[in-house]
């Protein structure tokens, strides 16, 4: 009987002293996690026959990626992302070898030290890639290039042809607060920080005054005079999403009527013939504000358990035919100057603007906000304040 | 030392596992993070608690939580009494088994598929709005009510059958004693069912209050509102700690919940 009695307190002892262990261990290992910067391959050597990938919805789909693994026996199995913010967790996780990052993800895996520099001498498409998409900020660091670019495109303004007359030509059925609430409640917004952007785009043709350059460079002043925008919007809003799924299950239930979107979901209602419309090709698909959009990058993650296979998928994606096929099948403009004569639409690359390199200057690519925004004083937001004030915007 | 042995296993995986991760939160909710690649700084402080405190958007949040998992809390219970007394008190032998059946049979299906087909009840062209059109009515749509309805009808369950248990124990003698001293059923209710039946109410009411609050699916599907966990979710790449010191708020609220339920006598007949 003492026996047992005794039990639960000295189970209660064993608690108390598992736990301080445990918090003793975690406190020790405090230093552990820093990535020792991995180099890049210097040969491409046989395939691993696996490759997990992070991949925008309509990146990795059986058209190009099955004559790539018969091809290269690397078994591809693709995890679809809807946010930045989710494609730089789960490359954190450890368990991917690569990535179709946009710009808003590719500083913060550079800097989290979660990805590698790509040695683009065993990449042989890549000498034909685009020459603006070489080289640019949100895919080379330390002059070192860290990815492949991948293609290019602008968010897209939709709406239903029945309930939206005359088509708009501008956000402002969107952001305008008066016009927005001609919709209210059907309003249909993407869900996450780098939306601030559109506000700040906005902005900088609306409200010149401002003084806004880059929507995502902005200070105290304009910050606020976004988010404040997306308040107001806020009220007309019916939907956030960040999921392509449910953003096209809510247009077809008419749940919603205009909203920012993505090409993949525009060609998955018209093609289910609902009666969507978006801003045309004779506008360039683009608002008269210009639009974000953004501009992918392949990265390697430096702990890649099969970087053979990832080469060789790095090398796959922009070879001309699967790049042709990605650029059609998603809409976007292709990043391989090559894949232009493999189109099915032989018109595609015009439509698309793919080497049309001042349309591509009215398109705002996703990047991630820094405090240090060029002028040397740091007075800009940074992704924490975007965080931060995207959860006051949506309440 | 027979019985510290086969209990080694289960409380080490208690110990680590379990209240490790809880110990691993509560650390994390301490941290900073790094502003230019969201990597956690291990620095000690209280920033994120200060955060939380100064900015009104969080009080909105955790308050809307709250009261939404109180709201849901109340209607399961209004709507699992009368279930439960048909199913422990008048229901024949056959007819209980099925009701038991007809309880369950929700929980045997994907939590997902449940609030989906929800989504597509309460849309705009849904079954529901169709139902209501004749009458000259609209459904509420998405929203904080929506969230209402489809989180009382995922937990509801989850409170009848505590509560069926409970009723089950209340020997009928009781009862006719009740009538044959001349009480009238409600009164009989009142003084002799209920007080014997409610702490089977609070033990039901710590899975619908608690589930509630730590569900961030639904919210984000049949509504716009934001509830303590999408913050959590949203917050977890970018700023872990942050996420950490909010995911504190329910622990707290939930500690609190259940003091008040062991002074209820929830646990009385565990």
């Amino acid at each position: 009987m003492r026996v047992e009695r005794s039990a639960p307190a000295g189970m209660a002892w064993l608690l108390i002293a598992g736990l301080a262990v445990f918090m003793l261990v975690m406190a020790g290992c405090g230093s552990s996690s820093d990535s020792s910067s991995s180099d890049e391959l210097t040969e491409v050597g046989a395939g691993e026959g696996q490759l997990n990938l992070i991949a925008w919805a309509g990146y990795v789909e059986p058209q190009w990626t099955k004559p790539f693994e018969q091809q290269t026996g690397c078994k591809v199995n693709a995890k679809v992302a809807g946010t930045s913010d989710e494609m730089v967790q789960l490359m954190r996780s450890g368990q991917y070898d690569g990535v179709s990052a946009s710009g808003n993800a590719t500083a913060r895996l550079f800097e989290g030290g979660d990805v590698a520099p790509v040695n683009v001498d065993l990449i042989p498409n890549y000498e034909t890639v685009f020459d603006d998409l070489k080289d640019q900020p949100y895919n080379t660091f330390d002059d070192k290039p860290y990815g492949i670019p991948h293609g290019r495109g602008a968010n897209l303004l939709m709406w239903n042809k029945n309930d939206v007359t005359p088509a708009p030509d501008s956000w402002d059925v969107m952001l305008d607060p008066e016009k927005a609430a001609a919709y209210k409640g059907k309003i249909s917004a993407y869900d996450d920080p780098i939306y601030i952007a559109d506000a700040g785009m906005y902005l900088k043709f609306h409200q010149p005054d401002l003084g806004i350059e880059d929507p995502y460079e902005l200070n105290d002043e304009q910050f606020n005079a976004a988010v404040d925008l997306l308040k107001q919007q806020r009220q007309n809003v019916g939907e956030y999403w960040s999921d392509a799924a449910k953003q096209i299950a809510s247009f077809t239930n008419e749940n919603s009527t205009v909203g920012t979107t993505w090409q993949y979901q525009y060609f998955a209602l018209t093609g289910d013939n609902q009666p969507m419309s978006a801003s045309p090709a004779s506008q360039g698909f683009l608002p008269k504000e210009g639009a974000t959009g953004w501009s992918d990058t392949w990265m390697i993650s430096n702990v890649a358990e099969h970087p053979n296979c990832m080469y060789k998928w790095m090398d796959w994606i922009v070879s001309p035919k699967a790049n042709a096929q990605v650029a059609e099948y998603f809409g976007e403009a292709p990043a391989q100057s090559k894949a232009c004569d493999f189109t099915t639409d032989a018109d595609f690359c015009d439509k698309y603007h793919a080497a049309d390199e001042e349309f591509w200057k009215r398109v705002y690519y996703w990047k991630t906000p820094v405090a240090d925004c060029g002028d040397g004083n740091s007075d800009c937001k940074d992704y924490n304040d975007w965080v931060q004030a995207w959860t006051t915007v949506k309440g | 030392m027979q019985v510290g042995t086969l209990l080694a296993g289960p409380v080490g995986w208690l110990v680590i596992g379990y209240l490790g991760s809880l110990a691993v939160l509560l650390i994390a909710s301490f941290w900073e993070v790094d502003p230019l690649s969201g990597e956690v700084v291990r620095n000690l402080s209280l920033t994120n608690f200060q955060t939380l405190i100064d900015e009104p958007v969080y009080r909105t949040i955790a308050l809307r939580t709250i009261v939404i998992a109180g709201l849901v809390t109340v209607t399961d219970v209004l709507l699992a009494l009368p279930i439960a007394f048909y199913m422990a008190k008048v229901a024949s032998r056959r007819g209980k088994a099925l009701l038991v059946v007809a309880v369950l049979l929700p929980l045997w299906s994907s939590y997902l598929v449940k609030v989906y087909s929800w989504r597509t009840i309460l849309s705009e062209n849904g079954p529901l709005n169709w139902l209501l059109d004749p009458l000259g009515l609209h459904g509420p749509g998405f929203g904080n009510v929506a969230v209402w309805l489809v989180m009382s009808y995922l937990w509801l369950p989850y409170m009848i059958l505590p509560i069926y248990a409970g009723l089950e124990r209340i020997p009928n003698s009781l009862i006719s004693a009740s009538e044959d001293l001349g009480a009238r059923p409600g009164h009989t209710f009142r003084r002799v069912i209920m007080p014997l039946v409610f702490p089977a109410i609070v033990a039901g009411s710590i899975f619908t209050f608690s589930l509630t609050m730590g569900d961030y699916i639904t919210p984000r599907l049949v509504s716009n509102n934001q509830f303590i966990g999408n913050v959590v979710f949203n917050n977890i790449t970018n700023d872990l700690p942050l996420a950490s010191a909010f995911a504190v708020v329910p622990i707290l609220v939930m500690i609190g919940y259940l003091l008040v339920a062991r002074r209820l006598g929830a646990f009385e007949h565990i």
